[in-house]
């Protein structure tokens, strides 16, 4: 027997908002959450801009012990997972009597990585990284922290897809519970924006130097984007299946219906539109959907030339003429990449419980694949029943989540 | 430096380390319960102590540090520091 798998909590420190509440009104703003970092031009960027996101202060709040262990992706993890649990109604009493599981997409730990390496060489003496170094290095760093700070016991451990990771999190705990072997995982994904995070990206000149106006920068689909911005911060879905969150009386966000994937089997940066439209088409089937049913698509579009066309192209060959209404969040937020995928999926709930569609900010033009869509560039009031989010990374790596409203409560 | 102030250093990297308060390090308290140290703390214990002095620590050195008086015996030893040396 397969089971319904619905999402019971989410939480989100970004950029545009470090909670609900403040995500929802920029979400309906079109309130950019992008900078010009003059750290990053000193240290040889060629692009400064970056998502600005203010690392939380946890003293007070976590033990010494659980603090030297989490590095910055860690905080903004432990940040989002405490309001998931929250709007989850899941106490540490209920999590410490029912197996819980964790799947985080994470796929970079670079200042811990950087310290420690900078310590050895001058010291040369291992020691003196500290004991909380090797926790914060490893790429499974968000998972273990958690897993140990929130006591879960269920399935734990990081997803590394990329950009795409967060949405593979959120794809294979869908899976784990569709299925049987869990009835509760957190998902999530998490970005770090330090200094060193995104020194080798900027170096293949995929960043957007449109530095005088970095509000503007990020402008997915539009006929003069040039490229993307990095940004982080972290969100976390809770989901379980329809039994077990009914059974404990928690609230329905809304239902997964589906989990589409693919490989590009192709380039390793170069993107395109088959590997998506794989996917796409997967999720659609999978869902036991039409292309119709679809009221919105929350594109990956990062801003970028190639992989917006890409895009594009995939989603006119998947929906043709009748396609649903699409903007790129990335617009406001740049690009969260290890994020991104669980990030959407919140910015796209928050967007089905208020009724709205978030503008795609600065799209002013289209070029000839962006002209075929229908995207929206204010904000728009819409009842959205079902939603299809889009993640896809270097690799050719590509997810597709599709979500639905649960009307009767 | 003398040997209160190497106490006094002693103590005060200690409070700020582990998070205590200053008032609760004594000569007869017992370090591991006080600092609430893990195995993984021990780790930190040398960093701090190789940051604040110049001197390696060996393996095996806290074995037999059981008190604070233990540990100030142990790094004032260290540093050239007995106790009648009034510098």
């Amino acid at each position: 027997m397969e089971n319904r798998v619905v999402i019971t909590g989410i939480g989100i420190y970004s950029c545009i908002g470090k909670n609900l509440s403040e995500v929802t009104e920029s979400l309906k703003r079109g309130k950019s959450g992008i900078v010009l970092s003059p750290e990053r031009k000193d240290y040889g960027y060629r692009s400064g801009l970056t998502g600005y996101v203010e690392r939380p202060n946890l003293k007070g709040i976590l033990d010494r012990r659980s603090r030297i262990m989490l590095p910055e992706q860690g905080e903004f993890a432990y940040m989002a997972t405490a309001e998931a649990l929250k709007t989850a109604m899941l106490d540490t009493a209920y999590i410490a009597s029912h197996e819980t599981g964790i799947l985080y997409g994470n796929d970079s730990t670079a200042k811990p990585v950087i310290n420690s390496v900078d310590i050895i060489r001058e010291k040369r003496n291992t020691m003196m990284v500290g004991s909380g170094s090797v926790f914060q290095t490893m790429n499974s760093t968000v998972t273990m922290n958690l897993a140990t700070i929130f006591k879960l016991k269920g399935i734990n451990f990081t997803v590394s897809g990329a950009c795409a990771s967060g949405s593979h999190a959120i794809g294979l705990g869908y899976l784990m519970i569709k299925h049987g072997y869990q009835d509760c995982v957190i998902c999530g994904g998490a970005q770090e924006v330090n200094l060193y995070s995104m020194g080798s990206f900027d170096a293949l000149g995929a960043f957007s130097a449109r530095e005088d106006e970095p509000s503007k920068a990020s402008r997915p689909f539009d006929r003069s984007r040039d490229g993307l911005i990095p940004s982080g911060g972290a969100a976390t879905v809770i989901i379980e299946s329809l039994e077990h969150a009914q059974k404990r009386g928690a609230p329905l966000l809304g239902e997964i219906l589906g989990y589409g994937f693919s490989s590009n089997g192709d380039h390793i940066s170069n993107p395109t539109a088959d590997g998506p439209k794989r996917a796409l088409e997967q999720v659609i089937k999978q869902s036991g959907l039409l292309p119709a049913d679809v009221d919105y698509i929350n594109a990956h579009a990062t801003s970028t030339i190639a992989g917006d066309s890409a895009e594009a192209r995939a989603l006119y060959s998947v929906f043709g003429d009748k396609c649903p209404w699409v903007s790129s969040t990335k617009s406001m937020t740049g690009h969260e990449c290890w994020m991104a995928g669980a990030s959407e999926i919140v910015y796209s709930v928050l967007m089905m419980q208020n009724n709205f569609i978030a503008p795609n900010i600065n799209f002013e033009n289209p070029d000839e694949d962006s002209k075929k869509l229908k995207i929206v560039t204010e904000l728009k009031e819409q009842e959205i029943d079902i939603f299809i989010s889009n993640s896809f990374g270097f690799g050719g790596t590509n997810s597709a989540l599709a979500v639905k409203k649960i009307k009767n409560k | 430096m003398t040997k209160k102030e190497a106490i006094d250093k002693i103590n005060y990297f200690l409070a700020e380390e582990f998070e205590i308060p200053e008032s609760s390090i004594t000569p007869e308290a017992v370090l591991k319960d006080t600092l609430d140290l893990d195995s993984l703390d021990y780790v930190d214990l040398v960093v701090v102590i190789e940051s604040n002095f110049d001197f390696k620590v060996q393996p095996g050195d806290f074995q037999n540090i059981i008190t604070f008086q233990n540990f100030y015996d142990y790094v004032t030893g260290k540093i050239g520091l007995n106790d009648d040396d009034k510098r």
